[in-house]
């Protein structure tokens, strides 16, 4: 067998791997290795129109099966890569077979982060990450009589806006004193909130989970750090992932907040990437080394790898962008807002159509937009084209953004 | 299931059956039509399906929503009057025969 390009993980990133390489014209043989039986999907649905009944398995299904061949792109779904030999350049399978590569690309992404405390164990205690994870929880949802979300973060909101939809008593216990703290400004996470008490959640803030009780092995009530107990009878934790590192670490690559590359995306062997949602890489919109957890992270990584490997090496340098749906608002975030020094909306809170500009000193850095998706699209162009912008034209309605250099 | 033609920037052109309800960005990405990335998967957030439809069919097609048009404000190609995101566009029976053109990027 020819050694190839073998692309351990099927997610977006993978996937997108998979479909860039042969966009540049690589025509060597690529193996797509994940361990899910499904063929590869896109995961933001799983918390929104999938969940919520509204998509089915076909929509979410990044390309049908008949794809994979059509690109002479090997898809071995099911399969879990158990260890890499660098020095024989061959990753081992859990099925016994071994596969010779020339370049390995890692998008291995992350694991949800569970609960540890008394009671996690639980049935009725779920997360939300994976296809299983959401077809299992829509049933979940459709029996339940009280849901207690924990975590206040993008995924533990979505489910919550679809647990509401459906008219299911929601109570969302966040650790920190606001919503989606550690994403966006305080203004955001205030209209975020009124915008789930209008739907009817419950909030308990600055309080953590202590112990889950249940009898028969089904969860019945949460005791909260400060002594409280609220019954529910689905537990669903949104407290984040960590990325997977294990077969890096073991391989002997350099590992830290991820598996660590250069700014083309190269691990510390220079025939290994990584990248997605494993990937700590050096991110000059973050001002040094971070991972970042998104689909366009993945994607554009995954292009940016796919270059490289295509001989067409260039440094990874992508405006970063996120985004989340609730209820009937989409929020839009465009650069990395951490550290911002004044925040400048456009448009008022109030309106539930607006925008919050972020600087650092002079400089614009991210623009968060509430139903505003052309303020969204006009920022990710200034980010990228590192523009000059004053808080005075931020601020200004009647300042055009699209056409502004 | 109506049938609708893509026609690719260089020429390339493929007639698809695309289930009624489902987008038409479904029908392409789902029978491997090259042209349309649909990054976000279909939420109106990215601008990357743009589509041109040929000028006969546009008045059969669902009115462009606001969320759409500041969107199509922003899409890598020229918008025309013909422009619109092709997820957005929900199949029924009137699209029988529907024509649509990709762009030269989306990106």
């Amino acid at each position: 067998m020819t050694p190839g390009v073998v692309i351990v993980g099927t997610g977006q990133g993978g996937f997108q791997t998979a479909v860039s390489l042969r966009s540049e014209g690589y025509d060597g043989p690529i193996t797509l290795i994940g361990e899910e039986p499904h063929l590869p999907y896109q995961r933001p649905p799983l918390s929104k129109g999938f969940l919520a009944g509204k998509q089915q398995a076909h929509h979410v299904t990044l390309r049908p099966a008949p794809f994979y061949g059509d690109h002479q792109i090997e898809l071995l779904a099911g399969e879990q890569v158990i260890e890499l030999d660098r020095t024989r350049r061959r990753v081992q399978l859990s099925s016994g077979a071994q596969i010779p590569y020339k370049a390995l690309v890692l998008a291995v992404g992350a694991s949800i982060r569970k609960l540890t405390v008394p009671g996690a164990d639980l049935d009725g205690v779920c997360y939300l990450r994976t296809f299983d994870d959401s077809t299992d929880l829509k049933a979940r949802l459709l029996r339940a009589s009280e849901v207690i979300v924990i975590g206040g973060g993008f995924i533990g909101l979505e489910f919550a806006a679809v647990a509401r939809s459906q008219g299911k008593p929601v109570t969302v216990v966040e650790v920190q004193p606001r919503l989606m703290a550690r994403a966006v400004s305080p203004v955001i996470s205030e209209t975020f909130e009124i915008l789930h008490g209008g739907h009817g959640v419950e909030f308990v803030y600055g309080i953590g989970v202590s112990e889950i009780m249940g009898t028969a092995g089904r969860v019945g009530e949460i005791v909260l750090s400060d002594g409280t107990r609220r019954k529910a009878d689905l537990v669903v934790a949104g407290i984040g992932v960590l990325p997977n590192m294990a077969l890096a670490r073991h391989a002997g690559l350099a590992v830290d907040n991820g598996v660590v590359v250069d700014e083309y995306l190269r691990t510390s062997d220079e025939n290994i990437y990584a990248i997605g949602d494993c990937a700590e890489h050096p991110n000059s919109f973050a001002g040094g080394r971070t991972r970042l957890e998104s689909v366009q992270n993945a994607v554009d990584q995954a292009a940016c790898a796919a270059a490289a490997i295509a001989g067409r090496a260039s440094p990874y340098c992508e405006v970063p962008w996120f985004w989340t749906e609730q209820y009937d608002v989409k929020l839009q975030m465009a650069g990395l807002s951490a550290g911002y020094e004044s925040a400048i909306p456009r448009g008022t809170p109030e309106s539930r159509k607006f925008s919050v500009f972020y600087f650092r000193g002079e400089r614009l850095i991210a623009v968060d937009s509430v139903n505003r998706p052309g303020d969204h699209l006009a920022a990710r162009k200034l980010l990228a084209s590192a523009a000059s912008l004053t808080p005075a034209q931020a601020a200004d309605e009647g300042f055009d953004l699209k056409t502004h250099r | 299931m109506p049938k609708i033609t893509y026609i690719s920037y260089s020429g390339d052109q493929k007639q698809v059956e695309v289930p009624i309800g489902d987008s038409v960005m479904e029908g392409a990405v789902q029978n491997g039509i090259d042209g349309i990335v649909a990054e976000c998967g279909g939420s109106c957030m990215c601008a990357t399906c743009h589509v041109y439809v040929e000028e006969q069919f546009l008045d059969r097609l669902n009115p462009i929503e606001e969320t759409e048009e500041e969107m199509l404000g922003s899409t890598a190609a020229e918008r025309k009057p013909n422009s619109r995101l092709s997820c957005q566009l929900a199949v029924t029976d009137v699209f029988e025969g529907l024509i649509v053109h990709t762009p030269p990027t989306q990106k």
